[in-house]
């Protein structure tokens, strides 16, 4: 029954990870005085992915074809260790947080090695910055990730949320650091602006998008819903730490289904948030990004602090 | 503005380095050409032909007395060629002129001593092979292997239906410039582009993200333009420079059928030129609300770009109701225009302005207080004036870099004439200054429209003229048809066959000054900063490649 649940729980996230790209853009759309397209758009744009050849030069290497799938999958499995509706379900027991950054890296690894794969000049140059980001915005992300466990003594996810429900709500110094750093890592690790412009058309300024530009057909379609996966993984992450009430803690249908709307519910407010964000600001300047993964980095350290010589004593 | 005080020095001085020039008043303002004291004040161009080997001895002298180098064509007559280079100074314009014999045609270079010439006499070198001595840099062009070395398309003699082969070749070992050392890496950029936009190659050579050098290759969007001009009727000419690049279809336009009036020597009806005014200016706030919507959506803030996007798409709606089309083309032809503007269609762009004075003024401060669009315009870019004057960089650009020059304010032509107005000269040179640059050039088209439309709507009576009858020019006869487009001064020059027919059509798009400051402006910047910088400048690919 848990593995059951375990297993529709990690459907719902890949199956709801499109409707939520699209809810985002939905909201871009109504902020920037435009008709927005249906909520099913990305659904529509996957579908009409996988019925298109894809084209593949003749000089790619098995990397190129493979990195698709192995890209979906790592994002799939990070899935399972996020809890999404539920606390304690098995999947979640069997890996920690840790465990979720290594999967996103190792999807990250074959990513930029496949931009490599085909020697355009483009691709080398999204690998090259891919990893420069990365490179800052994982210890960021760590660091915050740190904070809540070391509040909650455990690096496991399905632990440390349910310590935080037990807790009830009390305002830690540590959280109110934690929170925008990992806000700041998750918009940088998804590709938003201000740190880049997954919409753009501009090959010279892309990022995530500069590593993908030789993909077509379903392996596009396979990377573009990690994509969207990843950004839903960042925002339940987000949500489900910080603000984890409404998340069911027994298995019943009532809680599953209260938890289900507690999360959508999240999800779309974060959304809107994020969608004021990319409204409110430009695309900043390449070099400035480690200024502002580092800001992340500080935040993250500060929670860290904060926890050790305020909470930690209790 | 008296111009010819420095021009009748500079001609006493050339004569007395024995070049022997005999100057001829260019008919440019439409006044029948004399030697009278009024006719030199209004015609403010003159034309001096001198002997080829003093081609570049002259361009000498000319950058000694500051003159701006214009525009470089040639012709091709039975048994030589005609080569003319335009220069420019306070608003008198020069044409000089050589002839070259037919064998093996040369010329001294005059991009030796003015950068601004360098493309051109490329351009002239692939047409019509004309070998340019001592050129800094004679690669090809305007040639890529679409005809074959050797050939030259702008000769008579050369069919109009070219040479084609069954599958055009690609443009191969074209040899660009090297940069080697370690970190040193070659980003090639285009032809085909990811965004809807025209074809050009840009050639990066980078350490890291740093640019250390940018090479254009253009000429991917050659049309033949020049080449199928020829034996056109005025009217079908005048649809073709509208064609020469699509948004400048009002300019191109304008400049071509003031050459052939030129030509023909008829004066168009002073509504007519107050309706040409409007079209011109209603052209400018269109592009320029789409490139500052551009600019900021290269940096991603796409808010501002919806919005000036919505502002340029009712602006075109507007010209769509009033004029017939959205983009304005063939509005003018020879002689006149052929769209008249109801009172009703006054007031309603007179509504329009207003409108659009207000919605301005909600966007421009959200914009203005914006420090992460600050962030990414200001110093980005930065084109010194010192470069700026050397490429003879026009219209915003220019004016952003301290090149104060109008055409319209400084050899006005009608209706500009008649009104006053300010031109934004700023010297900050970086993308934000070509931003504002656009945005105080909206504004005071907004007042020019109102200017012209008072004018239409109390001095004219409803019902005056818009068009003059054609009158077939005689063979060989010649004008210059100098206005400023949105993007700067577009020079274009035209010469008449027998039967009312065109021989030779030259139009310089100021994008062809301008897409070489882009090499230097974007040196310093980084690699994902091009494309702002790029959309800053905006050159036309199509003006450039005719």
């Amino acid at each position: 029954m848990n593995w059951l649940i375990a297993i529709l729980q990690t459907a719902l996230f890949v199956a709801m990870a499109p409707l939520l790209a699209g809810w985002l853009k939905w909201c871009k759309c109504r902020l920037q005085n435009r008709k927005a397209p249906s909520l099913l758009q990305p659904y529509r744009d996957l579908l009409k992915l996988t019925h298109k050849q894809p084209v593949v030069s003749k000089q790619a290497s098995w990397l190129f074809i493979a990195t698709p799938y192995i890209v979906f999958s790592a994002t799939v499995l990070a899935a399972t260790v996020v809890p999404l509706i539920a606390v304690d379900l098995p999947t979640s027991a069997s890996a920690d947080v840790i465990v979720m950054v290594g999967f996103f890296a190792f999807a990250r690894f074959f990513l930029a090695l496949a931009g490599l794969d085909m020697g355009t000049a483009f691709g080398g140059m999204g690998s090259s910055r891919e990893m420069t980001i990365s490179s800052l915005a994982e210890p960021a992300m760590l660091m915050a990730v740190f904070t809540l466990t070391m509040t909650a003594s455990t690096t496991n996810l399905s632990g440390a949320i349910a310590h935080v429900i037990n807790e009830g709500m009390v305002l830690r110094p540590s959280f109110v650091f934690a929170l925008p750093a990992l806000l700041l890592v998750a918009i940088a690790e998804t590709g938003r602006i201000p740190v880049d412009n997954p919409a753009t058309h501009l090959e010279l300024t892309m990022i995530h998008e500069a590593m993908i530009l030789e993909y077509s057909g379903r392996h596009l379609a396979l990377i573009e819903w990690a994509s969207q996966l990843k950004l839903m993984l960042y925002g339940v992450l987000i949500a489900n730490i910080f603000f984890p009430w409404g998340i069911a803690e027994t298995f019943s249908a009532e809680a599953l289904g209260y938890g289900l709307l507690a999360i959508t519910g999240k999800l779309a407010l974060l959304a809107i948030v994020l969608a004021i964000a990319e409204t409110l600001f430009a695309k900043m300047r390449l070099f400035r990004v480690q200024e502002y993964l580092s800001f992340a980095y500080l935040l993250g350290l500060l929670g860290m602090l904060s926890h050790i010589i305020l909470e930690a004593a209790r | 503005m008296s111009s010819s005080n420095w021009a009748t020095d500079f001609l006493n001085q050339l004569n007395n380095a024995e070049f022997f020039i005999v100057p001829t008043l260019m008919n440019r303002h439409l006044t029948t050409a004399g030697q009278s004291d009024e006719d030199i004040k209004n015609n403010n161009a003159v034309l001096w032909n001198i002997e080829s080997k003093h081609w570049q001895q002259f361009s000498q002298y000319a950058i000694e007395q500051n003159l701006r180098w214009v525009a470089g064509w040639a012709e091709h007559a039975e048994t030589l060629f005609i080569v003319n280079a335009c220069f420019e100074r306070e608003g008198t314009y020069l044409l000089l002129r050589t002839h070259v014999n037919n064998e093996s045609p040369e010329l001294p270079s005059q991009a030796t001593v003015y950068p601004a010439a360098n493309r051109s006499e490329r351009h002239t070198q692939d047409m019509f092979g004309i070998n340019f001595i001592g050129h800094p840099d004679n690669r090809r062009w305007t040639q890529h292997k679409a005809w074959a070395v050797g050939s030259y398309p702008l000769r008579k003699d050369f069919p109009v239906q070219g040479e084609p082969q069954a599958v055009t070749p690609p443009d191969m070992d074209y040899p660009f410039v090297k940069a080697y050392g370690a970190g040193v890496y070659e980003i090639p950029v285009g032809p085909v582009h990811a965004g809807i936009i025209e074809p050009g190659h840009f050639r990066f050579q980078a350490v890291g993200e740093l640019i250390l050098n940018l090479e254009e290759r253009l000429g991917y969007t050659h049309k033949g333009i020049e080449k199928i001009a020829e034996d056109r009727t005025p009217e079908s000419l005048a649809r073709l420079a509208g064609r020469v690049s699509g948004d400048t279809t009002v300019g191109h336009c304008w400049a071509a059928c003031m050459a052939m009036e030129q030509a023909a020597d008829i004066q168009i009806p002073p509504r007519a030129s107050l309706i040409r005014g409007i079209l011109a200016e209603r052209e400018r706030i269109a592009n320029h609300l789409g490139d500052m919507g551009g600019i900021c959506n290269d940096v991603a803030f796409v808010f501002a770009q919806m919005q000036f996007t919505r502002l340029r798409e009712l602006c075109l709606r507007t010209n769509a109701t009033v004029f017939g089309h959205r983009l304005l083309m063939d509005r003018i032809v020879p002689g006149g225009v052929i769209s008249d503007l109801s009172a009703a269609s006054c007031a309603l762009i007179t509504q329009e302005i207003s409108q659009l004075r207000n919605e301005l003024s909600e966007i421009m401060p959200a914009v203005d207080l914006n420090s992460s669009l600050e962030d990414r315009i200001y110093t980005a870019g930065y084109l010194l004036p010192e470069i700026a004057a050397a490429f003879g960089t026009l219209g915003y650009v220019g004016r952003a870099s301290g090149q104060n020059f109008d055409v319209r304010r400084d050899s006005p032509y009608s209706p500009y004439d008649q009104v006053v107005f300010k031109v934004a000269v700023e010297n900050q040179g970086d993308i934000a200054s070509r931003f504002w640059v656009r945005y105080k050039e909206i504004l005071s088209s907004l007042k020019l429209i109102e200017q012209f439309i008072a004018q239409l709507v109390i001095a004219q009576p409803a019902d005056g003229e818009i068009l003059t009858e054609w009158q077939p020019p005689k063979a060989g006869s010649e004008g210059l048809g100098i206005v400023e487009g949105w993007r700067g001064e577009i020079v274009t020059h035209i010469r008449f066959d027998t039967d009312n027919k065109i021989a030779r059509f030259y139009p310089r798009d100021p994008s062809t000054l301008n897409w070489p400051a882009l090499e230097k402006l974007v040196l310093n910047n980084i690699v994902p900063d091009f494309p702002v910088c790029n959309k800053s400048l905006n050159g036309s690919y199509s003006g450039n490649d005719l």
